[in-house]
């Protein structure tokens, strides 16, 4: 077994309204900053011990379907790193 | 009937929600969620609140607390189960329901009256409504606007699924009766079949003349 962190990011599907980045956009602006347009994303970082990177990536994956991520709202992705490396 | 009313740790409207059914004359009782459903459960509430901090989502962690499979096996066995609030936030992120319930559009949290149209009044749930009545309910929540695939929704409505919608005190279906940016002022849902329902107004807030009307009892009566 080899020790994996897996991260896995979950955004707002495109089109699915955003209110809070809407919100921090419209600060950043306030702020005096130019910017076209912002998003938010919930980042895990799940470390976890797996055989290799792959069934780790399936883990996570799975973490992401059944609850990191709703799929009515949700993209999800998972990049895996072998930890220490 | 006994309905049983789910506590999960943070739901705060199961006390509301026994005390109005037993003023229809529905017997109800508190249910402890690590206790499962009890034998005799003919009917169940999953109250409003913020079960597990709102973590994640607001009825994440909640749908998957193992009574949630003892619910939906009542679900599908005909047993008549109401989503009220943080439980039609937990009946959609379980997947009872269709769609799911994020933040409000204006980004905040709202209490306050709402009107709602009823659009389907052959369920248990509005049986006690006319179809296009106009009914006042409170709604208190920061996470209650309705999301949903375009392809779902057209069936959803298809399908006659829709229970109320949010609109104006005439019944009109307006953006600026919209509280909380819900797709087609949805408030409210069937689950596959009618005995599944939720909705993010309160029902069992508005349940007593002396405290801003009897609006919600019909759908309460889905239990009776």
């Amino acid at each position: 077994m080899t020790a994996y962190t897996a991260t896995v990011t979950v955004r707002l599907k495109r089109g699915v309204l955003d209110p809070e980045a809407e919100t921090t956009q419209k600060t950043l602006e306030r702020l005096g900053f130019e910017l076209a347009d912002l998003r938010s994303a919930d980042q895990f970082e799940v470390d976890l011990d797996a055989d290799d990177a792959e069934a780790a990536a399936e883990r996570a994956d799975e973490m992401a379907q059944r609850l990191l991520a709703n799929p009515t709202l949700h993209d999800y992705d998972v990049v895996v790193e072998e930890q220490g490396a | 009937m006994t309905v049983s009313v789910v506590q999960f740790g943070g739901s705060n409207c199961d006390r509301d929600a026994v005390r109005a059914l037993d003023r229809i004359g529905v017997d109800a009782e508190r249910v402890w969620h690590e206790d499962g459903l009890p034998a005799d459960t003919e009917g169940v509430v999953l109250p409003g609140g913020f079960s597990y901090g709102d973590y994640l989502r607001a009825g994440a962690m909640a749908a998957h607390s193992p009574i949630m499979n003892e619910v939906r096996e009542a679900a599908e066995a005909g047993i008549p189960v109401l989503g009220v609030c943080n439980g039609a936030q937990i009946g959609s992120e379980s997947r009872l329901t269709p769609g799911a319930f994020t933040t409000n559009a204006s980004a905040r949290f709202q209490c306050e009256h709402v009107h709602l149209r009823v659009e389907n009044a052959d369920t248990p749930w509005t049986a006690a409504y006319e179809a296009g009545e106009v009914v006042s309910l409170p709604i208190a929540h920061g996470e209650g606007r309705f999301e949903i695939e375009d392809e779902r929704y057209e069936a959803l409505v298809d399908d006659d699924r829709v229970l109320f919608r949010y609109c104006d005190a005439d019944g009109d279906v307006t953006d600026a009766a919209n509280p909380n940016g819900s797709t087609g002022n949805v408030a409210g849902v069937l689950g596959e079949s009618k005995n599944v329902a939720v909705l993010m107004p309160h029902p069992e807030r508005a349940s007593l003349e002396e405290l801003g009307g009897v609006d919600g009892q019909g759908v309460l009566e889905g239990f009776a």
